[in-house]
């Protein structure tokens, strides 16, 4: 037995001191998007999120330090770990989820099914731009009617002489106005399949879509296919079937496992640093039982998705990381989030409503990450059907 | 051009520091991170670096052995690093520390040195122009707009009413200014690449330095908390009052 244990002089926000659990190649990846946030994001977030404004000129820049597509191999992509990608999103969403949705869009959604499904051409061709962010790529799998259970999708791809002719509407697709490049996946006579479709091909049109209350430094848009035509090669090659789409959202949904806990700490420390500052009754309500406990939840909270999370990013390295596992964190940890964003907010009294402070801004933020990506019901079935082996859908 | 750029690592300033209760020097813990300042003289020193063809070799005494901050500049674009790791040089002065990194720059060969102009921890500020005494070059302090080519370099200098236009012969000495540069940030490939990158270790002994310090500190206060300002109540007569306390501060 080592020596007794005792009373510690511990981290308000790293209080289990995950930190010493990251190498320092880790910690200094973490350390310089954190800087990147503290510089570029924060200044601003506040008045863009109220201007419904997205920072297009951030994109180049991340696309620079390599954040573009980060976990990917070769073809300008950085290729680091499962973990420093997953710590990179904390970080991101720790300033903003539109900010980390971007970079889950481009990275995890567009560039991934190239990556994983397409051709050496394809891949010679749009990744090295895409990670450079000089190419920003989208993701239409969600429609109208066809959000939950994407097998129901209508947009269709047929055959015409060598081409493929693409006719539908995708919605809720993020970057969809802004992006070059769209992945677009389409009923054909085989089964759902992949699709390159750079977006100035005629028939394309995306219509922003306005009025969102929530990611509003995120494009979010109507994809309107109409007889889209793309030649032969446009076709991702390698992958058919529903397991294309799903698994570039399991990539997607490993790096929000990630993002929700930067959300949550940002609220945490939001709510710490005002209940230790704001004097009711002669005292910082930091001292009254019940904001102490409110305070707790949100620091338990924080740092038991951070272990949550680096588990599962150890396990994605590994490569023991099943889809189940994804669900799973993605459920507990979006959860955490808007829970502990709404504790949060009710610390903070009126000002938690401005935008001076930045927790109703990730509050209306999470409200989006809970539903997209697979809804909280979804990882629930999912959930529910690995461990009863009964399936709720079918 | 072969560019020296030292730099410091120090605690993360987001932690409040603590001192040893013995010698009232700052606790290191394993995990520094690159003073900002550092980072200031890391990015002009790869500008002017990529402007020459040159090479960046950094240079840091840092007697806990932590390389985090090292790793980070090396990151940033910096060919490789000497560090001058020992333990004899806990709590040095700055005249040691000065002669410590004069003799390794010395050692490996420069044209231009480049440091900060005060590190963010100890806030002595005055080991370059202690270098460039021990070194017996020119000194180019509060420097920004560095240029250099030709066997020279330019900067302007930072006083307290504008700018000198400052132009020495290489070798020299050139403290720069936190503003000087908005450094870049490390690139993921950068990152990973920088553990591979060379990083020599040596001692005082190696250097033929004798790390005695001449400095102890005796005693450390914490700052006086700020007392409540005054209030003038305006009773239509307030002004007077006012202009009495601004004649008081020497303001008018």
């Amino acid at each position: 037995m080592a020596e007794s244990i005792r009373p510690g002089k511990l981290d308000a926000t790293d209080f289990l001191q995950i930190d010493e659990l990251l190498s320092g190649e880790e910690r200094l990846m973490r350390n310089t998007v954190a800087q990147f946030v503290t510089d570029k994001v924060l200044p601003n977030v506040g008045d863009w999120f109220d201007e419904g404004f997205f920072p297009r000129d951030l994109v180049k820049e991340m696309g620079d330090m390599g954040l573009l597509g980060m976990h990917l191999t070769g073809y300008g992509c950085a290729g680091t770990s499962a973990v420093a990608y997953g710590l990179a999103c904390t970080e991101l969403e720790a300033g903003d989820s539109g900010v980390r949705s971007f970079v889950s869009v481009q990275g995890s959604l567009a560039m991934y099914p190239i990556w994983a499904f397409g051709s050496e051409e394809q891949k010679q061709r749009w990744l090295p731009g895409m990670a450079a962010g000089e190419t920003i790529g989208c993701f239409g799998l969600t429609e109208p009617d066809s959000g939950s259970d994407p097998g129901s999708m209508r947009t269709t791809a047929r055959r015409d002489g060598d081409d493929w002719v693409l006719k539908g509407t995708k919605m809720w697709i993020t970057n969809g106005s802004i992006a070059d490049v769209a992945i677009i996946w389409a009923t054909t006579d085989n089964g759902v399949r992949g699709f390159i479709v750079p977006t100035d091909t005629p028939g394309f049109t995306a219509n922003t879509i306005h009025k969102k209350m929530s990611l509003r430094i995120s494009i979010t848009s109507e994809l309107v296919l109409d007889d889209v035509r793309v030649p032969s090669d446009a076709i991702l090659p390698n992958v058919s079937g529903l397991k294309g789409p799903l698994s570039c959202l399991n990539e997607a949904r490993f790096g929000i496992l990630f993002g929700a806990v930067g959300a949550a700490r940002a609220c945490y420390e939001a709510a710490l640093d005002y209940a230790k500052e704001r004097i009711q009754f002669d005292r910082p309500i930091g001292s009254f039982q019940l904001t102490q406990r409110k305070l707790v939840e949100m620091m338990i909270g924080v740092n038991n998705g951070m272990l949550l999370a680096l588990h599962l990013g150890r396990k994605r390295d590994e490569g023991t990381l099943a889809a189940e596992h994804v669900s799973y964190g993605k459920l507990v940890n979006v959860r955490m989030a808007l829970e502990t964003a709404r504790e949060a907010r009710g610390v903070l009294g009126a000002n938690g409503i401005t935008l001076e402070y930045p927790v109703i801004r990730h509050m209306n933020n999470l409200e989006s990450v809970y539903t997209y990506e697979g809804t909280n019901e979804i990882h629930t079935l999912v959930l529910g059907q690995a461990i009863t082996g009964l399936s709720a859908f079918s | 051009m072969n560019i020296a750029v030292c730099v410091k690592q120090i605690p993360d300033p987001a932690t409040p520091y603590e001192l040893d209760a013995e010698n009232h020097w700052v606790i290191r813990p394993n995990d520094q991170v690159l003073d900002d300042t550092d980072r200031v003289g890391v990015e002009v020193g790869l500008q002017l670096a990529e402007a020459t063809e040159g090479t960046v070799t950094l240079f840091s005494m840092s007697p806990s052995g932590s390389l985090q901050g090292i790793r980070q500049a090396l990151a940033m674009g910096a060919d490789k690093a000497v560090l001058i790791d020992d333990e004899s040089l806990k709590g040095s002065d700055a005249l040691t520390t000065a002669r410590i990194l004069s003799a390794a720059v010395k050692r490996e060969g420069y044209d231009l040195v480049i440091t900060g102009t005060e590190s963010t921890d100890g806030f002595t500020g005055v080991v370059p122009q202690m270098m460039s005494e021990i070194l017996d070059v020119p000194c180019l302090s509060f420097a920004r707009n560095v240029e250099a080519g030709d066997g020279t370099v330019t900067i302007e200098r930072q006083t307290t009413t504008g700018y000198e236009t400052v132009t020495s012969a290489l070798p020299a000495v050139l403290a720069v200014t936190a503003g000087a540069e908005e450094p870049r940030y490390p690139t993921f490939k950068g990152i990973m690449q920088a553990k591979s990158k060379p990083v020599d270790t040596t001692t005082a002994a190696e250097l033929g330095v004798d790390p005695v310090s001449s400095q102890t500190i005796t005693a450390v206060d914490p700052v006086a908390a700020r007392a409540a300002g005054d209030v003038v109540e305006d009773d239509g007569e307030a002004y007077l009052k006012i202009v009495e306390l601004l004649e008081q501060v020497k303001v008018i």
